[in-house]
């Protein structure tokens, strides 16, 4: 009895130890996930503050006159004298109008208040409209993207300010008159790269990343499929196929640039397809999932019951029949997850294009795989690289348009899966 | 009781009742013939392990997981429509050997097989036999209930289907029926044939799983301890169920549970250690075996 007693005392001992170690455990984990959690609002924070304004233009609202002897021009519809006519005139005399304290010394400072391609805009809404010539107007033009940087960022120290003292007077002027403007940013969404940063969009690299998103799925998601179904349900166990599946392990973990020389030294070099194309990107993505997926999708089907398998092959049901009707169901929702972090890999990245040419500077939307195209990761290094201030700011937004689009992919595959799974 | 008259009859003479004073009587003499120290001759079985016109011929079969040898030269004949249940302590190889009469050891590659395993005449491993005709002539029943992740009707359809045994609609559904009459299960689930069959309880999925091995209507149907997983009621449903089909199946059925071999076998085989120790009527077998070993396991001596 007394030994009872003794024991019973030494394990009441030992738990406070124990229930200590649990709490202190627990601790641990707690200050773990808020680290995470701490590092992930700060991104967002520094991300949405800094992206925000990206998704913003500044437009400035003009009374244009078309006069036909400012602008040599007679006849709208007449290219020839359309190529020989001067846009800009109007734009900077109605500039010119707005802001009564400027001078005739002072049209220059005044053409850099207008975008440099608002003078093409007027133009091709003259073309559309050739009756507007000889009258006036009230159109609405972006801004140059100095007075964009100076309206959105005035007083921050981070951008420089390229606006005179008296540019900056006027444009305050402006904005109090309501003449400056800023609204949603279509343009972003509307457009390719520009040189010009309130010209700049990522419509471009969103199709561009959409055609080499669909290349690399059609191609990898299969294949990588089809290898893990082989390997696993019909290759015999040699030193050849042990082989193979230590090089596929292995290209799990090879940097994703090797990738990049690869598909530039086969894909470009050796078969002669074009550079900067989609279909060259895809196809080196999915040189790059095609591990991940091969991997996940053999751990998929690993994790079907035997006994499912069992079950099948007991009733005389061919390897075939076990496969296609019963392993594959139970692991497709498997393989899917394998797939969606191999293609949000993919989705993210940009060191295997830039040498397939992906970084080229491209103002058009690619229409086809084999126009030349850049992507929403390398966009945003482009980016953000760029000594242009007014770049950041795109940068931090196509960075939000990016985790978008990859967020809207996951959901999509997560509720494929879901839908796989309430089939079973 | 020594007696051993036709096998049917035996099977209805030997409930567990009468089995166990036998087995008290004969306590004291094994105990003083250390069974442990038997030596077992390879090859040599006792009792009656042959019969006339058998289902399955089975002569000098050996296993082999690699280096280790799980079944040691074991020769064996099982006749048409008997019962005939495999017992012996974990490990001795009962569920090995069973497992080599549909070729289901065919999936672990270090599995070999020697002897020869005749099915009607036929040679079980011959290069150019078809496992998958084998199958469909001799179905399984596993240990754990093993439904499909599908509906119950497409769980008994799924052999049919894959057969090419019913080309209509109707004659499906008058398969899936009979096969579930005949597992005793269609009052059960006849008006929700569309429900899953992971959420039934597990005796109902164990008789699913009978209908399903007798939905292709095979000649043999081998039991994996179909009633391991299963309480009383469930089990006694199960083995019911046995007795009805041995009227037109041969039924293999390796168990733990002396009192089910008992229950509802003609013949029973004692395994021990890879050898086939004895072969003998149920009744003989657990009233006056002849094997010491047969007779230690009986009496609980071991296992």
């Amino acid at each position: 009895m007394t030994d009872h007693t003794s024991q019973a005392e030494l394990v009441r001992r030992s738990l406070k130890g124990r229930y200590r170690k649990e709490r202190r455990f627990r601790a641990y984990g707690i200050v773990a996930i808020a680290i995470a959690l701490a590092a992930l609002v700060t991104l967002f924070t520094d991300i949405v503050g800094k992206g925000y304004t990206g998704f913003l233009k500044t437009t400035i609202t003009l009374e244009v006159t078309m006069d036909p002897d400012l602008m040599y021009l007679d006849d709208p519809t007449d290219p020839k004298q359309v190529r020989m006519a001067d846009f800009v005139a109007p734009l900077v005399a109605a500039v010119g109008r707005a802001l009564p304290s400027a001078t005739q010394d002072d049209q220059d400072a005044l053409r850099r208040l207008i975008n440099p391609y608002a003078s093409s805009e007027l133009r091709d809404a003259l073309i559309e409209n050739p009756e507007w010539m000889g009258t006036t107007r009230t159109m609405s033009f972006l801004a140059h993207s100095n007075v964009d940087v100076y309206v959105k960022h005035k007083g921050d120290a981070a951008y420089s300010i390229k606006l005179t003292d008296q540019q900056q007077a006027w444009v305050d002027d402006l904005r109090a008159r309501e003449l400056v403007e800023t609204s949603f940013n279509d343009v972003f969404f509307t457009s390719g790269d520009s040189r010009d940063p309130a010209k700049a969009g990522v419509l471009g690299a969103i199709v561009g990343s959409l055609l080499t998103m669909i290349i690399t799925l059609v191609l990898a998601f299969p294949i990588g499929v089809a290898a893990a179904i082989y390997l696993e349900e019909f290759a015999p166990r040699n030193k050849l196929t042990d082989f193979i599946e230590v090089n596929i392990n292995n290209l799990a973990a090879v940097p994703s640039i090797i990738f990049g020389l690869l598909g530039l030294a086969i894909f470009i070099n050796l078969f002669g397809m074009p550079r900067s194309v989609p279909v060259v990107g895809g196809l080196v993505l999915t040189l790059m999932t095609l591990p991940t997926i091969i991997i996940s999708s053999r751990a998929a089907i690993k994790s079907v019951p035997p006994s499912v398998r069992e079950a099948a092959e007991g009733i005389g049901a061919s390897k075939m029949q076990v496969v296609l009707h019963h392993v594959l169901p139970l692991a497709l929702p498997g393989m899917l997850t394998g797939s969606i972090i191999g293609m949000a890999q993919a989705l993210g990245e940009t060191a295997p294009l830039l040498l397939i040419g992906m970084v080229a500077f491209i103002v058009e939307v690619p229409e086809g795989l084999f126009d030349a195209a850049t992507v929403l990761p390398v966009q945003v290094f482009l980016w953000a690289g760029s000594p242009e201030l007014a770049f950041i700011e795109r940068a931090s937004a196509a960075i939000m348009v990016l985790l978008a689009f990859l967020m809207s992919m996951n959901a999509l595959a997560i509720w494929l899966r879901k839908r796989l799974e309430r089939r079973w | 009781m020594s007696t051993v008259s036709s096998t049917i009859t035996n099977k209805m003479q030997a409930p567990d009742d009468k089995a166990m004073p036998v087995t008290e009587d004969k306590v004291m003499p094994v105990t003083e013939a250390k069974p442990e120290q038997t030596v077992l001759e390879e090859g040599v079985t006792v009792g009656t392990p042959f019969a006339d016109d058998p289902k399955f011929k089975l002569r000098d079969v050996e296993v082999f997981y690699g280096e280790t040898q799980a079944i040691k030269n074991i020769s064996l004949d099982v006749a048409r429509n008997e019962v005939i249940a495999f017992i012996g302590p974990s490990g001795c190889g009962k569920s090995t050997f069973l497992r080599c009469l549909n070729r289901m050891n065919d999936s672990i590659d270090s599995c070999r097989i020697k002897g020869s395993l005749l099915l009607d005449g036929q040679n079980i491993y011959d290069s150019k036999r078809d496992v998958v005709e084998l199958r469909a002539r001799v179905g399984m029943v596993f240990q754990k209930p093993n439904p499909f992740p599908k509906s119950i009707y497409d769980n008994v359809a799924y052999g049919p289907r894959i057969h090419g045994l019913a080309n209509r609609k109707s004659d499906l559904d008058d398969i899936v029926e009979n096969s579930l009459r005949k597992a005793g299960l269609w009052n059960e689930v006849k008006d929700r044939l569309d429900a899953m069959a992971t959420g039934m309880s597990g005796g109902q999925q164990q008789r699913l799983c009978i209908a399903r091995a007798i939905a292709v209507s095979p000649e043999v149907v081998l039991m994996d301890e179909p009633c391991s997983a299963l309480d009383p009621i469930a089990t006694a449903r199960i083995e019911e169920l046995i007795t009805e089909m041995s009227e037109s199946y041969t039924i293999v059925i390796v168990t733990h549970s002396m009192q089910q071999a008992a229950r509802v076998s003609n013949r029973t085989a004692y395994f021990h250690m890879g050898h086939l120790v004895e072969v003998n009527d149920t009744s003989k077998v657990f009233t006056t075996p002849e094997h010491e070993l047969t007779e230690s396991y009986i009496t609980g001596r071991f296992g």
